[in-house]
């Protein structure tokens, strides 16, 4: 296995050795070039031989086979494999930004700062969830962000791919992982959970809102098994200014249930970003740590001791969509309005971790002028709205935590409701079509263009019309219709 | 080059056709055969007779413990199973005798041994179901992929230089690199008997190029496969099972 050691200058299938940028403890990280690509490259190669960490191929292996998988602007774009046998390595986009790892220093940031940093992070996991990767070393030193501000992931050595063979399954004794990151079921071996990936994420954000680590740097078996039983000190006992939306969010991310953690990166994001309407529970309130005898009680919980076996088969995690339901306000759409509840309702009686985005467009004139925001009696029109959104979805009888209201302002209604979709990661629009042909003739229709735009699945709901009868002699096709193919 | 895989057709001409017209949609530019093609189900004659047309245009067959009780009775198959043999006898002709009786019990090409079951003893028909089984089969070759069957459960086993073992259920239609610094042991699910719970026809294909593994599913006329076995008069439960894929 030993090979030559590469040199800048040195030309490996095509790609030109510029210049060494990092050496790690697995890998040395090359600047590379190549006639015909045109963006900055990367080349990867690990450190294998002697005095090497056997650990390294494994991690490599697994980097090799989950990269090329991936796509998207949260991670780098792959761009070639070296064949093991010849010479290892990977070429990837090399990217202009630091990691968060300089930002240390800083530490504590502010909250505002710290709370956009975690949305931008939890957009990012999400996609990779979606692409059936777990990463399971989100730490600061691996995670960048782009010029455009989505945060890239990098460094899939110690990921599980749900869908390809674990390689590190039997491969340690000891869990792989960042000490102060790990989530505790990683430390019992179990690699195929997402929301392990939102621990490390609440550690960060612990870390960085802080200036403290939740659970201590010692990469002792015996201090980090403590994370198991041994709650951290919550945030608002170390700074008393500490909101306590951020505490309920972090301390969220933090519990050593993963059932108990938010059911997917996505809802996490949109907590993050909707910090203004976040469900307070006790978690907020902790202003110390669970007493002595409590945590003793879990100290010997025999659920701890239980064995973890190494699952071959990803359990899949419930269904948890966020559904956003646009809801027209006005006095015409009364009966489309009945149908989007029942729809909804349908929706979310089966999916138990679903939460509901209910939206309602404020339409501003082309020349917004200040005081149009205020109606005549006096009240904000925005106020008015969120009232109306509440009590249409009172009937739902969602549980707080479950459901959110957000009035947009903007001058086109399907265009402000697809971003609000994009922006949030929604799985599903719910929207009423619209009743009268006329006003859709003069307007075009909001739900038309949501449907044909949308990047997520739309259902436009329409109630049952009265039966006329002019349909009861069928429709006949016209005789030029192509066949349905 | 696209090799398709198929293991444990048992008789089953529906799932068998179904599964060729697939790998033949699909590109499939080779055909390794891993033994089983009869047992339990009702068309013998057809299906070892497409077998031969198959092998005489180039593709591989190995062995497989029904196919052997054919020529010389098991002792170990339980009574059904033995049943099922005993007709099936009858059925085939003399050349597909003689063709089910020339199949060698393993095959390989570079890199590649075929089995029908565990490699280390071939004939003693071990299930590889299990890690250790697995880690059996794979100290007993130095093929860096050996395909088996006899299971009818899709998996895939890996050992490193070291000696370390994974053990995975491969997803439908995933493809799934057999890396070159370690060894694999694939368990192709069965054509003719599927018994994972999914009644759908299961075979693989392997581009050699890439070294990629992806398993498939099918759908076929179980219909028609079990009101076969029922008209034959072979044990009830043969049919039923199709239906559930256990």
């Amino acid at each position: 296995m030993a090979k030559p050691g590469l040199e800048p200058g040195n030309v490996l299938d095509g790609f030109v050795i510029e210049g060494l940028i990092h050496t790690g403890g697995m890998a040395r990280l090359w600047s590379v070039s190549k006639p015909g690509i045109d963006i900055p490259l990367l080349m990867k190669v690990p450190i294998l031989g002697e005095g090497g960490d056997p650990a390294a191929i494994v991690s490599f292996e697994m980097e090799q086979m989950i990269m090329p998988r991936l796509s998207g602007v949260h991670v780098p774009q792959f761009v070639a494999a070296g064949d093991f046998a010849v010479h290892p390595y990977i070429v990837m986009e090399r990217l202009a930004g630091k990691t968060l790892l300089p930002r240390l220093v800083e530490l504590p940031l502010p909250y505002e700062e710290v709370a956009e940093i975690g949305w931008k992070i939890a957009n990012a996991l999400h996609d990779l969830h979606r692409q059936h990767v777990i990463h399971l070393d989100v730490k600061p030193s691996n995670i960048l962000f782009r010029a455009s501000g989505e945060a890239v992931l990098v460094d899939f050595g110690l990921s599980r791919h749900t869908q390809l063979p674990d390689l590190m399954q039997e491969e340690f004794r000891l869990p792989y992982g960042t000490a102060p990151y790990m989530a505790p079921e990683q430390l019992l071996g179990v690699r195929h959970d997402p929301r392990s990936d939102q621990f490390a994420l609440g550690v960060l954000l612990y870390f960085f809102s802080t200036g403290v680590r939740p659970f201590g740097e010692s990469e002792r078996m015996s201090a980090m098994k403590k994370r198991l039983w041994q709650d951290p000190k919550p945030p608002r006992a170390l700074r008393a200014d500490y909101p306590p939306w951020l505490q309920e969010i972090v301390l969220r991310c933090l519990e050593v249930e993963p059932a108990w953690r938010y059911p997917s990166a996505a809802q996490l994001a949109f907590e993050l970003s909707n910090h203004n309407q976040i469900k307070l529970t006790a978690r907020s309130e902790r202003l110390k740590t669970d007493s002595f005898a409590t945590r003793l009680k879990r100290r010997f919980n025999p659920d701890l001791k239980k064995d973890w076996p190494p699952r071959t088969v990803a359990t899949p995690l419930p269904a948890a969509p966020i559904i956003a339901v646009a809801v027209d306000l006005s006095g015409d759409a009364k009966s489309t309005n009945e149908a989007l509840r029942e729809a909804a309702a349908r929706a979310l009686a089966t999916l138990p971790e679903a939460r509901l985005a209910c939206l309602n467009v404020l339409k501003q004139s082309y020349i917004a002028t200040r005081d149009t925001v205020l109606d005549d009696e006096g009240h904000n029109k925005h106020v008015n709205r969120l009232v109306a959104l509440q009590h249409w979805a009172q009937p739902l009888k969602l549980r707080e935590g479950r459901i959110t209201y957000h009035v947009l302002e903007a001058v086109d209604p399907a265009s402000a409701i697809l971003s609000y979709a994009g922006q949030n990661r929604v799985d599903q629009i719910l929207v009423g079509a619209r009743q009268s042909s006329l006003k859709r003739t003069l307007l075009g229709s909001v739900s038309a263009k949501i449907a044909g735009e949308a990047n997520c699945t739309v259902t436009v709901v329409r109630p049952p019309r009265e039966d006329d009868g002019s349909r009861s002699e069928g429709v006949r096709e016209p005789a030029d219709t192509a066949p349905l193919s | 080059m696209l090799i398709a895989l198929l293991a444990d057709v048992h008789a089953n001409r529906q799932a068998f056709s179904a599964c060729l017209q697939h790998a033949k949609e699909r590109g499939a530019e080779r055909y390794v055969l891993l033994g089983d093609f009869v047992g339990y189900g009702a068309d013998p004659a057809w299906t070892v007779a497409k077998a031969m047309e198959l092998v005489a245009g180039g593709a591989l067959a190995v062995l497989g413990n029904h196919d052997a009780a054919i020529g010389a009775p098991a002792s170990r198959m339980h009574e059904e199973a033995a049943s099922v043999i005993e007709w099936t006898r009858g059925e085939l002709g003399a050349e597909e005798r003689r063709f089910l009786a020339e199949l060698p019990l393993t095959d390989a090409e570079p890199g590649r041994l075929y089995v029908h079951a565990d490699a280390s003893a071939p004939e003693r028909w071990i299930y590889v179901l299990t890690v250790e089984e697995a880690a059996r089969s794979l100290h007993s070759t130095e093929a860096q992929i050996t395909f088996c069957g006899h299971t009818h459960r899709p998996a895939i086993f890996s050992v490193t230089s070291l000696s370390k073992m994974t053990a995975f259920s491969p997803v439908t239609d995933v493809p799934i690199p057999l890396h070159g610094l370690r060894r694999w042991q694939v368990v192709l699910g069965s054509v003719g008997q599927p018994r994972d719970g999914i009644p759908a026809a299961s075979y693989a294909m392997f581009d050699a190029d890439k070294k990629e593994i992806t398993f498939l599913r099918v759908p076929y006329d179980i219909e028609g496969a079990a009101q076969a076995i029922r008209k034959a008069r072979l044990p009830q439960y043969f049919a039923e099972r199709l239906y559930y894929g256990r």
